[in-house]
């Protein structure tokens, strides 16, 4: 028990006199998932609108990939993550694996699927006649769809905090691909996980409550700005 | 309020782009005891200030760590398994090897000690007692240099623990193996440096030691960029000879002095490897 009064302590103590290394590893912590996340939005919301909208063959198995995908374990995308990107692996040329970079592709591929899973779920949820409707009053193919996108904009906004949620508080990708390397690819996660190695349980538990406080913060304004626009 | 928040992410985005690979990054693979002991953080930093060099520390067991070598993705390595290094020297791909520090291994476990191995005279006598009494031993179990030494031990007291239900392997660090021993009231071998640094959260005690057996020998080996020509062979010379300079040798000499009131490594470069017993 006093481990954990000792830890919220020091956590306090770290966030009030703002520590330099532990502001540095929040922001970066932020940046990479942040990025991650914004990466997914771009592939995984065009990808959703399409699955959910068109037919083609295969289609059905290619949304239960998806949809297993939005289970993706972070171990499994940083070993495969770092393999591609060894010196010597397939994308070595590009000469990011243990930079930040690398983590943000990482962790993008954790999220994309859960962003498209969860835009084909609040697309399909859209009223069936919607679609009829604004077809028949006239709208283009592209019309259409920015209509559609627009209408399920609250679910989406459940997309980006399921992804966002799902890559900030991953560990397995970000140590396997970052190396939480000192000042340069150390994020919360990780440092979670060495300052345990290192029996530092009070300075874990700190890191662990910024963590928790950073996710709160972010999925409060994304729910702000979701409840705003609540239907009535 | 919207495009204000995509612009912020696409800024964040490509500023963490930007702050990707450096040209003169040495990717420095090693053991966990370096890292958890926290003898790296005094190290790299004044390595860094003296050659201009960035170090991308991994820190991996010494078996990852070697592997990680063969490969070419490291381009120094820094480890303690002594005939494993032997082997990675003898198959080329390594092009120098040199002695940088000691330490020891101990055996610690619970003060009340169950199987008695106070008693031993011997690292390998105390296995035997922690066999007889069936106590539980945490294993590493990652092919470590740690664990390597514990095969030869266990093998040395003609004991094969693998499948005893006493003997668990963990798979993980020094540091997180020591916790699960603790917490089961096990035995471990570990080596003196990260037990002393983690020893004020675990509530054992160091009950086998000075065994010449025990001693825990640290080289830093130079990647053979033949094999692999990505190596970044210049940066880890640099890095190989800055761990034998006089100045490194001196802080490895100093660490751990004002904190645990004795020194957790032992410099000894330029030593002869049969002073100590090789």
């Amino acid at each position: 028990m006093d481990l954990i009064i000792d830890g919220i302590l020091t956590a306090l103590q770290l966030i009030a006199s703002f520590d330099g290394e532990v502001a540095a590893v929040t922001l970066l912590s932020l940046k990479v998932s942040c990025s991650a996340t914004f990466v997914s939005l771009v592939l995984g919301i065009p990808s959703g609108t399409l699955l959910a909208l068109a037919n083609f063959p295969g289609r059905r198995f290619i949304i239960s990939m998806v949809n297993t995908g939005m289970g993706l374990p972070p171990v499994v995308v940083g070993l495969f993550v770092t393999i591609f990107l060894w010196r010597n692996g397939p994308l070595g040329f590009l000469e990011i694996l243990y930079t930040p970079s690398a983590m943000i592709l990482a962790q993008a591929v954790i999220a994309t699927p859960i962003v498209t899973g969860i835009t084909i779920a609040s697309i399909q949820s859209l009223p069936a006649n919607l679609k009829l409707q604004v077809l028949a009053l006239g709208a283009t193919r592209f019309q259409l769809v920015w209509i559609l996108v627009r209408e399920a904009r609250l679910p989406l906004l459940a997309a980006v905090m399921a992804g966002f949620g799902g890559v900030i508080s991953e560990v397995g990708a970000s140590l396997m691909v970052g190396g939480n390397i000192k000042g340069q690819t150390r994020v919360l996660t990780t440092a979670t996980v060495m300052e345990t190695g290192k029996g530092n349980f009070d300075v874990a538990i700190a890191l662990s409550l910024i963590l928790l406080i950073l996710a709160f913060g972010v999925n409060y304004l994304l729910t702000v700005i979701q409840q705003r626009e609540r239907p009535r | 309020m919207k495009k204000c928040f995509v612009l912020v992410l696409l800024v964040m985005l490509l500023n963490a782009v930007s702050s990707g690979a450096a040209p003169n990054a040495v990717i420095l693979a090693t053991t966990t005891s370096t890292q958890d002991s926290g003898l790296l953080d005094v190290l790299i930093p004044a390595f860094e200030k003296e050659s201009g060099y960035q170090v991308k520390t991994i820190s991996v067991g010494s078996g990852q760590a070697m592997k990680m070598g063969e490969k070419g993705e490291a381009d120094v390595l820094l480890v303690h398994s002594p005939d494993a290094e032997k082997k990675f020297m003898a198959d080329g791909f390594g092009t120098g090897r040199r002695l940088v520090m000691h330490n020891d291994f101990v055996i610690v476990g619970p003060a009340s000690d169950p199987a008695k191995i106070k008693e031993s005279v011997s690292a390998v006598e105390a296995l035997k007692r922690i066999a007889a009494s069936g106590s539980l031993f945490a294993s590493r179990g990652d092919n470590s240099g740690t664990h390597a030494k514990e095969k030869t031990l266990w093998k040395g007291a003609g004991i094969n623990p693998e499948r005893e239900k006493w003997y668990q392997q963990t798979g993980l660090g020094m540091g997180q193996t020591l916790n699960v021993a603790a917490e089961k009231k096990g035995y471990a071998l570990t080596d003196r440096a990260t037990f002393l640094a983690l020893k004020k959260n675990l509530g054992m005690t160091i009950l086998a030691e000075g065994d010449s057996r025990l001693l825990n020998i640290y080289h830093v080996i130079e990647i053979n960029p033949v094999k692999w020509p990505k190596v970044n062979a210049r940066g880890g010379r640099a890095f190989a000879d800055f761990m034998v300079s006089g100045k490194c040798q001196e802080a490895i000499g100093r660490f751990g002095i004002s904190t645990y009131g004795a020194p957790l490594f032992f410099p000894d470069a330029g030593r002869n490897p049969a002073s100590l017993g090789l």
